[in-house]
């Protein structure tokens, strides 16, 4: 008999973060997607940033919408919260979580069709809102799920699979954020841990909306040679230009870097993203720059990664609307219900 | 780091921890997966290719496969390899059709064997098919040597000595019983064309102290066993006191039990974890009660009116360095013990009154003789040893396996081939790969304890002398402990050139053995593990450069269970699961390699 589901084996090599949970905790069910789809190293890339920064599974809500990238929330963390929205309709899911639950870490996954296809009109207004989340778009420049239709982020001149090619422009997700007022916008590539797992963590911690856009191949329907989003293409074509690494608070450590090649960033909870610049003309904190950087290689075919632009000042959707800092279930019920004379007093001011 | 070489035997055999680790190379996972399937006498006769005595062993072997096994190392306890050989043997049917046979024209040749142990046993199981004619001389009047006359009847059963013994015997064996070799010098101007020497190591050793002549009530272990087995003694006083604590130490105080004794002390100079005998027979001995005494040393029997009343240790204390060796010692008090009787379990030597000096067999210093490790030959050409004669007291699986490179060496010798042109061990791989989601064995993780093995109870064990403590594996323990087994056989091959580096084998793997980095020496290399290398003895694959990034795929072989998982999840077939079958030579393969140059050389003039 053959099983293809990964047994939970606690061996003895195993390591326990501060919580006392091995990584084997923040897995979830067996993948039923297709054996080396990106996607499922995305998965392993967040399972290992949630294990390393210790979050408490159950503190988590993982939100998604329609597709094979949107499917993974079933094969990591197990033991959290889960809302798997209409195609497209994550976002304002997301927004009711975020409005309801200010103390829950929300984690989207969504796709490149789910987001900028169908879901464009949804995903522009959470950006624009500043919802406190991480989103991730695992990017394959196809429908996977529906058998590799071309999504609104194929390249033009990208050939499918039976060979048709694309004529249409691409909406690249990272461009569209930063116009629209994204405050932590970051590109990475599904076969690169190394620099995946440490903006996973750096944007569960930023607090307002964190897009990563992760080149993630469907081997199945897009890894072919006329493919811009194969593994291969992908792997010659990208260009780090700002490597993260992310450190968690530690009161009293100082963190030793060399000055001027490395750009500290202290987040709301005290940790700190060390910036280092692989390329030296690029500068993370000027919107327009960016955005003119990233357009200038995109014309050269040069995929332009690591975290791209980033700005902890601006407020996220609670700051702006002043809303209450507590859980709208922690709220006693007076508070929530304030009763009858509240309402018509309320009513009045309108009339 | 080069890429790791996995040509050739060593690579893929080493991965085989079992097999690897047990002199005689049986094929445990193969065995153990045909138990599974309830093919008990294919698995007996699997087993009896490479141990030859599969019911004995299952039994009582000293099992250096467990220790090696790596279930032990994914969680704490091993699979019960020993046990389950005993299921293969307790459940089959009568195998004497699937013997081999003497041929019905003998080649010619005559060979001698001295003792009727299981190394002798061996030679002749591997020869006579051959056609050889071989003589076994046995002093005592049955065949079996220590296993007869040592190991308990509580923990061996002599029907099922018999019935191993005679599947041997009865290929056609001449077996002269009551018949000791007296002179070697004799034997050799006999007509024979080669003589084996497993005679085993007979002498127990002596603690020369105060008071050891003045009384009969001190036994020599082995000879003590010996005449417990043939009946010549039937009793002991009430209290007994056995000095050593190896195995033979565990038979005693055992078999005291069940000659009366109520009062049974085992006196270690050492504490437990320096003691000889296996974590089991000291398990079963303080399950029967018996009291092991740790940093006790043995300085007087005391003698009073011409009778053995007790005897006084030295109280010991060690100090111990950061290794847990022994740094030093003092003695910090002494301790006197009443006792009836006294039993010396303190270690065996060979001895050989018989063999001639001066006849061109070579001894060392220490009045062993001098054996080749490969070939078993002594410098006398012709005469070979092997068992406890060769090298000192071992246990049965080595001796077998000595018996089978003597019987290749014999057969070589009388066909005037030199010795050491050996067929060598080789490595057969064949993909385990069946279809989609199809695999041909059971690749999944039981998470399952060790069972264990159910015992006589302890009221009933001690009526007689004879009866066997261990039951044997019910039919639900076996079909569970089966499954324990990670099916280290099944190995995981690597294609460098098909990897596309999508990192689907890394993220499936249960225990994140695999590591996709960038080469560099090996520290470099261990630093990047995935998991911490916890065994440096196991090996670390590295395959060549990966064509993407010129990265490399290491494997750290420790931990990996064996599950398919990693070539089940690649997309491009870069992992494949191949089941590897060790090929291990035994006198009949030379034999028929003979023939088959013989015949081309005939061809070819
Ligand atoms: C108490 C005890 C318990 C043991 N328990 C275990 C165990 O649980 N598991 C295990 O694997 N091993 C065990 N061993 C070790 C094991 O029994 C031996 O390693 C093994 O039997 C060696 O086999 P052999 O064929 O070399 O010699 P032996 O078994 O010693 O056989 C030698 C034979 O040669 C005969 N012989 C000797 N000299 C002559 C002569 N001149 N002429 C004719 N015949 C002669 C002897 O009578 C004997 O029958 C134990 C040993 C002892 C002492
Ligand atoms: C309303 C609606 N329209 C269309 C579909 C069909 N559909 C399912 S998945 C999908 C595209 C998913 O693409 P993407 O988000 O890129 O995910 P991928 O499978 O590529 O990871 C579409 C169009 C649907 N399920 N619902
Ligand atoms: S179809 Fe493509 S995106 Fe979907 S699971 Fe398969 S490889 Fe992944
Ligand atoms: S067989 Fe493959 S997936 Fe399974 S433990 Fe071994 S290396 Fe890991
Ligand atoms: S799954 Fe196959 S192709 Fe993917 S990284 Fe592993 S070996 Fe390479
Ligand atoms: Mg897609």
């Amino acid at each position: 008999m053959t099983s293809i589901v990964k047994p939970r084996i606690v061996h003895h090599g195993l390591s326990r973060n501060r919580l006392g949970l091995t990584i084997r905790d923040y897995e979830g069910g067996m993948s039923t997607l297709c054996a080396g789809c990106g996607h499922d190293s995305v998965t392993a890339a967040i399972i290992q940033a949630l294990f390393e920064l210790a979050v408490p599974p159950h503190r988590v809500a993982k939100m998604s919408g329609i597709g094979c990238s949107s499917k993974t929330p079933a094969y990591f963390l197990g033991a959290s919260h889960s809302f798997n929205a209409v195609h497209g309709r994550m976002p304002s899911i997301a927004t009711g979580a975020a409005a309801a639950n200010r103390e829950l870490y929300l984690l989207g996954v969504s796709g490149d069709g789910d987001s900028l296809s169908i879901g464009l009109g949804q995903f522009a207004h959470a950006v624009r809102r500043n919802i406190d989340m991480l989103y991730i778009i695992e990017n394959n420049g196809v429908y996977g799920l529906t058998k590799g239709q071309f999504s609104a982020s194929a390249d033009i001149g990208t050939a499918a699979k039976r060979g048709e090619v694309n004529e249409q422009p691409p909406i690249d997700p990272v461009q569209l954020t930063m116009a629209l007022g994204g405050t932590f916008v970051a590109r990475s590539f599904s076969g690169d841990k190394d620099q995946l797992v440490p903006l996973i963590k750096a944007g569960m911690r930023h607090e307002g909306f964190a897009m990563i856009d992760v080149l993630s191949p469907c081997v199945t329907f897009n890894d072919h040679e006329a493919s811009t989003k194969s593994y291969q293409y992908t792997r010659e074509h990208s260009h780090e230009v700002m490597h993260t690494d992310f450190v968690p608070p530690m009161p009293g450590i100082r963190v030793a870097y060399e000055e001027g090649e490395v750009v500290p960033i202290t987040m709301h909870d005290g940790s700190r993203l060390l910036l280092r610049k692989v390329s030296d003309d690029y500068d993370p904190h000027s919107r327009g720059a960016a955005i003119e950087y990233i357009r200038t290689h995109q014309r050269k075919g040069e995929i332009v990664t690591g975290l791209l632009f980033v700005d902890e000042s601006e407020p996220d959707m609670h700051g702006i609307n002043s809303t209450t800092g507590m859980p709208l279930n922690e709220l006693g019920f007076r508070s929530l219900c304030p009763g009858k004379r509240r309402l018509a007093s309320l009513q009045r001011r309108y009339r | 780091m080069d890429p790791t070489k996995t040509e050739g035997t060593e690579y893929f055999h080493r991965v085989v921890d079992c097999q690897w680790a047990c002199p005689a190379h049986t094929d445990v996972p193969e065995y153990i997966r045909l138990i599974a399937q309830g093919r008990f006498t294919d698995a007996y006769m699997l087993n009896r290719e490479s141990n030859v005595f599969p019911g004995i062993l299952g039994r009582v072997c000293d099992r250096p496969c467990e220790p090696a096994c790596r279930r032990g190392r994914v969680e704490d306890k091993a699979v019960a390899i020993c046990r389950l050989k005993r299921v293969a043997a307790d459940n089959r049917d009568d195998i004497r059709d699937r013997l081999p046979q003497a041929p019905h024209v003998s080649n010619g040749k005559r060979i001698a064997l001295v003792g009727a142990g299981c190394a002798s046993l061996t030679v002749a199981n591997d020869l006579i098919p051959l056609g050889y004619e071989c003589v076994i001389f046995e002093a005592l009047d049955t065949p079996g040597g220590l296993m007869r006359t040592n190991i308990p009847a509580f923990r061996l059963p002599a029907s099922v000595l018999d019935e191993e013994i005679a599947y041997i015997v009865d290929m056609g064996v001449d077996l002269r019983l009551s018949h000791p070799i007296e002179s070697m010098r004799a034997l050799l101007e006999e007509d024979f064309d080669a003589v084996f020497v497993g005679s085993g190591a007979p002498k127990g050793k002596e603690l020369r102290l105060p008071g050891r002549d003045d009384t009969d009530r001190i036994h020599i272990g082995i000879q003590w066993l010996e005449s417990i087995a043939f009946g010549h003694v039937s009793s002991v006083g009430e209290r007994v006191l056995i000095i050593g604590v190896g195995n033979t130490a565990m038979d005693c105080c055992r078999s005291s039990l069940r000659l009366g004794a109520k009062d049974v002390k085992v006196m270690a100079r050492k504490p437990r974890a320096f003691f000889k005998a296996s974590d089991w027979e000291l398990e079963d001995a303080e399950e029967e009660r018996v009291e092991i005494v740790v940093n006790h040393s043995p300085r007087a029997f005391l003698i009073e009116d011409g009778k053995l009343v007790g005897m006084k240790f030295d109280v010991v204390e060690y100090e111990f360095d950061d290794r847990g060796a022994i740094r030093d010692s003092r003695i910090v008090d002494e301790a006197t013990f009443p006792c009836d009787d006294v039993v010396l379990a303190i270690g065996q030597e060979n001895a050989f009154p018989w063999v001639e000096r001066g006849i061109g067999i070579e001894f060392d210093k220490w009045d062993v003789p001098i054996v080749d490790e490969t070939t078993y030959e002594s410098t006398l050409k012709g005469v070979f040893f092997g068992g406890d004669a060769a090298f000192g007291p071992k246990n049965i699986i080595w001796a077998v396996e000595h018996g089978h490179q003597a019987a290749i060496s014999i057969h070589k010798y009388c066909e005037g081939l030199s010795l050491t042109d050996r067929l060598p061990r080789g490595v057969n791989l064949t993909t385990a790969k069946m279809g989609i989601h199809e695999w041909s064995y059971s690749n999944d993780y039981d998470p399952a304890g060790r069972r264990i093995m159910p015992h006589v109870d302890l009221r009933k064990r001690f009526r007689k002398l004879n009866i066997e403590v261990e039951l044997g594996f019910t039919a639900d323990d076996a079909a569970a402990e089966v499954e324990r087994c990670l099916n280290c056989d099944l190995q995981t091959v690597f294609a460098a050139d098909l990897c596309i580096e999508c990192d689907a084998c890394i993220d499936i793997c249960p225990v994140d053995c695999l590591t996709i980095t960038h080469n560099g020496d090996a520290d470099s290399i261990e630093a990047n593990l995935r998991t911490a290398r916890l065994n440096a003895e196991q090996a670390l694959y590295v395959s060549g450069p990966l064509k993407h990034t010129s990265r490399v795929m290491v494997k750290d072989e420790n931990l990996c269970v064996h599950c398919g998982l990693c070539a089940e999840r690649c997309p491009t077939g870069a992992w494949d699961m191949q089941k590897s079958t060790v090929v291990i030579p035994y006198a009949s393969d030379e034999a028929s390699r003979d023939q088959q140059l013989c015949q081309i050389t005939r061809k070819a003039g």
